[in-house]
């Protein structure tokens, strides 16, 4: 009944959006024990500047999509400086009251969630303010393939190649150059990583960059087949979630084997039975993974190797 | 700052109209402040609760500008009887729990004359019990599944029946008998595929699948697949809510090239306008009303799409739900002045013996020549129309007819002034193929 070719696709399909969607989310949660709830809100800034960058100024899809993807990487650091560690109010407040006003939101999960549903709400209800209740959309580029009596948008296969070039690029970055190595080390233990001269404040700061790029780039990518509305961030939330959660500490290889596994529940079950179902699946999943591997599926990892490092 | 020759005459009768009722309002208002006995027999009060924000804002802002513009030019002309109208206007958010607040701030504080309230039908069934518990007259504008008979709820938006009944069988006879389903799943998306069953059922027709979406739901991958796996002739959609648009976009670029047949896109949330072409190609709405149906009333010079973006020159698109509360106010305004009071009882009696709007002593509504409201059933015969999209977006009216809602009439028995009731009846009830 289910068509070999269509089951891949739709597997492609929902690997590149669970993996796109919960990148960014991914590397800010991972390395700076932020829980960023205007995740969602980032997505949106990334679609809606590459979608004016289309219409407005008349940009090349793919320049559009790079602006997205930088201009939300700017707000990310901005948002890091102002309202995670404080850094520019605090440089402010040194010298007019003689003490620090914000307390940095390292770690501090409670704290941090508060702190960015608050900008998420600010961030939504600007937007609606600014640009009303919907943009212009742009059109999908690339066209349909076709085989037999079914087709497949083109675009979603390139998106499913630019989520898995994504992963390798993170991946390459966090462990294979000096900036990774630096900020895996401040991750792991902040005073060591100090005393060693890393500049762990500029670390925090550029991951946040890095982590909010990923998240417009994003919105960005998808700009073209979703609706663009204030509240199109929500759309993402879930699956993002659902996926860091599952995944485990390991950011870029919790990331793609979540994508992998949530993917391919996704894609059979609402393939066999339906949209809804499949959102169903992809939940009890969810819940049955945080049963079992409470720590995701890379904390299971890291168990066994510890587990065989022990018997040897 | 340029005028049409028309709205400057407008303007001028405003403001005379201004001048008079101000004047009144000073000999009035001399008596104190006290708001409920000097002002109440110079003014009345409408409620309007609209979505300005939350998921329903893109359809639920037109609504709240429709009625103000709708009490406006009526304060200008005078106001009803005599009386001015006061509004009691708040943005619900899309939150049915606000609504309720609101709701039973309107009738226990603001004592409104009328309340105009909600977009979806879960909002409609969240607020009814208060109506119905403090005997408040409502209008409900949005479009429906149909099927509410209720003694205080004038539900003046098309139904299903109606919407479906005019694109159905024109699709059916045009491309062919085999349909497949999509629609929201809630209350309205279900109920609605009901209807369609029923509607094949009448026309020969088969439904060959039906898939019902989560509202949160914006990807359509698998939906795509599974439509074109049933290979119907066309597709019934009843999609709802901004997420849902992702779907016209996704299966135009999957290349999924089929007649869709709708109740949902296009008239309320301007998909046409604002997703690229050929994303809306051959997409038929049934509707009673969008902004591009072709009467005088309505794209005539001065005509209602005229004097709204007058009022509203930043307005994205004046949609279906905008026209139902526009001519709705009116409705009211013409059931007042035959009651001679603005006591609740009295004017619902006023609404029950059937107002007509297009006749002499009463504006035509923009769908089209007379729209008559059936006083047993509390719903409106509407003009219906078929609006279809080419390859451009462009909009060409296919069809159009009056066509009255025989659900409640006929096949339920809805007979409001002699059996008043707080009932919504469903095709399952009534129709074996709905099971």
């Amino acid at each position: 009944m289910v068509n070999g070719i269509n089951l891949a696709l739709q597997f492609l399909d929902s690997f590149a959006f669970i993996v796109l969607a919960a990148a960014g989310l991914a590397i800010i949660f991972g390395i700076m024990g932020v829980i960023n709830l205007a995740h969602g809100e980032f997505i949106l800034i990334g679609a809606y500047t590459a979608t004016l960058a289309v219409t407005q100024l008349g940009l090349p899809l793919v320049v559009a999509m790079l602006v997205g993807g930088l201009v939300t990487g700017l707000f990310g650091i901005l948002t890091e400086r102002v309202i995670i560690s404080g850094a520019w109010p605090n440089y402010v407040s040194q010298r007019t009251l003689g003490r620090d006003i914000i307390e940095p939101l390292y770690d501090r999960l409670a704290d941090s969630m508060v702190a960015t549903f608050g900008l998420s709400l600010i961030l939504t209800q600007g937007a609606r303010i600014r640009f009303g209740n919907s943009i212009d959309q742009i059109a999908t580029p690339f066209g349909a393939i076709s085989y037999g009596e079914f087709s497949y948008s083109s675009y979603r296969i390139v998106l499913a190649g630019v989520s898995i070039g994504l992963l390798l690029v993170t991946y390459y970055l966090f462990t294979r150059t000096d900036f990774g190595m630096r900020a895996r080390a401040t991750i792991q233990d902040k005073q060591t990583a100090q005393a060693m001269g890393v500049n762990t404040d500029r670390m925090y700061m550029l991951t946040f960059g890095i982590g909010s790029s990923l998240a417009g780039l994003t919105g960005a990518l998808f700009a073209p087949v979703i609706s663009m509305q204030p509240t199109l961030g929500d759309q993402f939330l879930v699956e993002a979630f659902v996926a860091v959660v599952v995944g485990g500490p390991s950011v870029v290889l919790g990331t793609a084997l979540s994508g992998g596994v949530l993917g391919a529940i996704l894609a059979t079950f609402s393939n066999l039975y339906g949209t809804f179902i499949g959102r169903i699946a992809l939940l009890v999943a969810a819940l049955i993974a945080l049963r079992f591997l409470p720590n995701g599926i890379t904390g299971f990892i890291d168990q066994l190797r510890k587990r065989r490092q022990e018997s040897d | 700052m340029s005028r049409s020759p028309l709205s400057r005459r407008q303007f001028l009768g405003a403001s005379g109209a201004a001048l008079v009722t101000g004047l009144a309002g000073c000999s009035a208002g001399e008596g104190g402040t006290s708001t409920d006995t000097a002002s109440s027999t110079d003014t009345l009060k409408i409620g309007v609760l609209e979505d300005q924000s939350g998921n329903f804002a893109l359809v639920g802002d037109p609504k709240a500008k429709a009625s103000m513009l709708a009490i406006e030019e009526i304060n200008a002309n005078g106001g009803i009887d005599g009386k001015q109208i006061e509004t009691f206007q708040r943005d619900p958010q899309s939150d049915n729990q606000r609504y309720q607040e609101l709701t039973r701030t309107a009738i226990n504080e603001e004592n409104v004359d009328a309340l105009w309230a909600g977009y979806s039908s879960a909002t409609r069934e969240a607020i009814r019990p208060i109506i119905d518990r403090n005997e408040q007259l409502y209008f409900y504008t949005t479009q429906y599944e149909g099927g509410v008979c209720d003694e205080f709820t004038f539900a003046v938006g098309p139904t299903a029946r109606q919407q479906l009944g005019i694109v159905l069988p024109y699709l059916v006879e045009e491309f062919g008998p085999d349909i497949y389903t999509i629609a929201a799943d809630y209350n309205f998306g279900q109920l609605s595929a009901d209807w369609v069953k029923v509607l094949a059922n009448e026309n020969d027709a088969n439904v060959l699948g039906e898939e019902f979406i989560p509202l949160s739901e914006s990807s359509f991958g698998s939906t795509i697949n599974r439509i074109q796996e049933a290979d119907p002739d066309f597709v019934m959609s009843m999609l709802v809510g901004a997420n849902h648009t992702s779907f016209y976009e996704q299966k135009a670029s999957a290349g999924l090239d089929i007649p869709i047949g709708t109740s949902t896109a296009m008239a309320q949330g301007y998909e046409h306008r604002r997703l690229d072409p050929p994303a809306m190609a051959n997409i038929y709405a049934g509707v009673n009303y969008m902004e591009e149906v072709p009467t005088e009333s309505n794209t005539g010079d001065g005509g209602f799409v005229d004097r709204y973006f007058e009022m509203y020159p930043d307005a994205p698109y004046l949609n279906e739900e905008a026209e139902t509360n526009y001519f709705s106010t009116y409705m009211y305004k013409k059931a007042v002045e035959q009651a001679g009071t603005t006591e609740q009882p009295e004017v619902i009696d006023a609404l029950e013996s059937g107002i007509e709007l297009g006749t002499e002593e009463a504006p035509e509504a923009p769908e089209g020549e007379t729209i008559r409201l059936d006083g047993a059933t509390h719903h409106v015969d509407h003009h219906m129309w078929i609006m279809r999209a080419d390859e451009e977006h462009n909009i060409e009216a296919v069809e159009n007819r009056q066509i009255p809602e025989t659900f409640l009439s006929e096949t339920a028995g809805c007979n409001l002034p002699e059996n008043p009731e707080q009932t919504q009846y469903t095709p399952v009830d009534y129709y074996e193929e709905a099971e």
